[in-house]
């Protein structure tokens, strides 16, 4: 069912950068393995975006938990031909980030940087990277990237976008910002509740629930264009949206026919087709990396577990069997596992499960964990926690060792799911 | 909460028991019998003064259906304010009511968005078995997004695990 609609409810700012405040305390708590010592001498030319800059690499690498700081104080090169391999050894890096960066006379900002071996003394990586006058922090997480790609073997995403709602006594807001939290842009702000955003796999379309309309709607939104369009408005409650991969079908939950059942349907209304048949509550779809199943929650065996059924419909099959309840299930991006909100002993913990093996880990230490999301690299888990009585955002490694606590100024952080890579 | 209903529902029917018996020794009669027919006939549609949904004693008033964890059933200590809601709106073809299903925080937001909707959806049932109308009622779930109590304990979660009888719309 199609509906275009105009709220006075709805404000939003189209999605350009806008100046950045942090609108996220982030805390780190953990460390990696191993942690690999890296220099980053901030760049020369113009040493106030070089500062800048640094800023934003040292915070993206740091709160990987990957990375120690090597102190570059009294230390300066920005070019290779400058570089004094011994004065690093002996502060013990492996490796030495350089470079220069300057403002064009139309107010572009032009970066090259360089990563060395310090051990080898060879170069790892160089590169120009550029962006618009006001994208510094865009040139910083570029770099970071190609840093951490580097020196781990695994993709950055530094560069990527998470969405969330912040909930406050009288409004929802549904915030669209980088994943360190800044450049936060208003995609809604409501009265009534918002849950449940999902990205279309491109990055340029937001689907969520919206209780605008007096239930649970399910609405696609443009971040670019100033459109927005409510999909789903059929008796009861319309939910989950869930994007295949190739963004042409959205999966959905409704209850027009009965209890809670699992839908495809097109991001543009209609095209409506029924996947599940029971009586039970299915919910949470999530399409696998291969487009060709579909995990879900349901308690059609008698309390919330997690499924899997091919996409076309067919015998779901059950995947948990840990004692409690399991929840929000989601693919990871390498398709290898799948992470989950396990409800055990009266706390929700965050969980994967490898496919191969079948063997569960338990990621966190318990409480009101819920709504895990992979990074686009399958290395990083986003999800909803609680901490000093409010509700915050936080990350996982996938190896369970370093966790991100990330507090909204005000209000309640809810509902957290990763963007796709840019 | 759950409580304080059961005993309106009481006091109500222990009300209604001990006015019964005097109407019934003098409702033999036959002049009366037309009169009282009247008054009570079904088709009436306006609320009057004497509108029992505005009546603080009525067991009418009572518009929250509570439940055990995880549960959508109406249990039986709610039964009787369900089916006096529903033979209310049996007699009032005009009155509708919106029925809003909610959860406490124990499971994801989905789940309990999908929880809430099969509370309402039962006490639907049970309000059309009792005499209401499909088109006199109209189900809709908050999940957990509007918690009447919030706090990480029995007192909060069983406030929140209920159906609202929505007549306000």
């Amino acid at each position: 069912m199609l509906k275009i609609v105009h709220t006075i409810l709805v404000i939003w700012m189209l999605a350009q950068a806008s100046v950045a405040n942090a609108a996220l305390d982030i805390e780190i708590i953990g460390a990696g393995e191993h942690q690999i010592p890296v220099a980053l001498v901030p760049m020369g030319g113009d040493l106030e975006l070089g500062q800048a800059i640094n800023d934003v690499i040292t915070g993206d690498l740091q709160r990987t938990g990957l990375f120690r700081m090597v102190n570059t104080a009294g230390k300066s090169p920005h070019e290779t031909a400058e570089v004094n391999y011994a004065d690093w050894q002996v502060r013990g890096a492996v490796a030495l980030a350089i470079g220069s960066v300057n403002k064009q006379p139309n107010g572009h900002i032009e970066a090259r940087f360089h990563l060395l071996d310090a051990v080898k003394q060879t170069e790892l990586a160089g590169q120009a990277v550029s962006g618009g006058e006001t994208q510094f922090r865009a040139v910083g997480h570029r770099i970071a990237d190609l840093i951490y790609e580097k020196l781990t073997g695994d993709k950055g995403v530094f560069s990527t976008r998470i969405a969330y709602v912040n909930r406050q006594p009288k409004s929802f807001s549904l915030i669209v910002a980088d994943s360190d939290g800044y450049n936060e842009q208003v995609a809604l702000k409501s009265k009534e509740p918002i849950m449940s955003p999902s990205w279309s796999p491109d990055g340029i379309h937001l689907a969520y629930v919206s209780f605008e309309t007096g239930h649970a709607a399910v609405v696609v939104q443009s971040l670019y264009a100033n459109t927005r369009r409510v999909v789903a408005d059929f008796r009861g409650s319309n939910s989950a949206p869930a994007w295949s991969m190739d963004g042409r079908q959205l999966a959905v939950v409704l209850t027009r026919d009965g209890s809670s059942q699992i839908y495809l349907m097109s991001p543009e209304g209609g095209g409506i087709h029924r996947i599940t048949f029971s009586g039970a509550i299915d919910t949470e779809p999530n399409f696998s990396p291969d487009g060709k199943s579909l995990l879900f929650t349901s308690d059609r065996g008698g309390s919330p577990q997690i499924y899997q059924i091919p996409v076309e419909g067919g015998a779901a099959q059950r995947l948990t069997f840990a004692p409690g309840n399991c929840f929000s299930p989601r693919y990871s991006p390498d398709g290898k596992s799948f992470v989950f909100a396990h409800l055990t002993g009266g706390r929700f913990y965050i969980a994967v499960q490898d496919f191969q093996t079948g063997q569960m880990q338990t990621l966190t230490e318990g409480g009101w964990e819920k709504k895990p999301s992979f990074a686009p690299n399958s290395k990083i888990i986003l999800f909803a926690s609680e901490a000093r009585g409010r509700g915050i955002l936080a990350t996982v490694s996938s190896d369970g060792r370093v966790q991100q606590h990330m507090f909204t100024k005000n209000g309640d952080a809810r509902e957290p799911v990763w963007g796709p890579q840019p | 909460m759950k409580k304080l209903v059961i005993s309106i529902v009481l006091l109500n029917l222990l009300a209604a028991c001990a006015s019964q018996k005097p109407k019934e020794m003098t409702a033999a009669p036959a002049p009366v019998a037309p009169v009282a027919a009247v008054a009570t006939a079904p088709a009436m549609a306006a609320p009057t003064a004497m509108d029992p949904l505005n009546d603080p004693q009525s067991i009418l008033a009572g518009r929250s259906v509570f439940y055990p964890f995880d549960i959508s059933a109406v249990q039986d200590a709610d039964k009787p304010l369900v089916q006096a809601h529903a033979k209310y709106l049996g007699e009032n073809a005009a009155r509708k009511v919106r029925l809003e299903g909610n959860c406490d925080e124990r499971g994801s937001n989905e789940y309990n968005l999908g929880l809430g909707q099969r509370r309402a959806d039962g006490v639907e049932k049970m309000l059309k078995l009792g005499g209401a109308k499909a088109d006199q009622l109209t189900t809709v779930s908050y999940g957990e997004e509007k918690p009447r109590a919030t706090g990480h304990d029995e007192a909060a979660w069983s406030q929140n695990r209920r159906t609202d009888l929505n007549y306000a719309q």
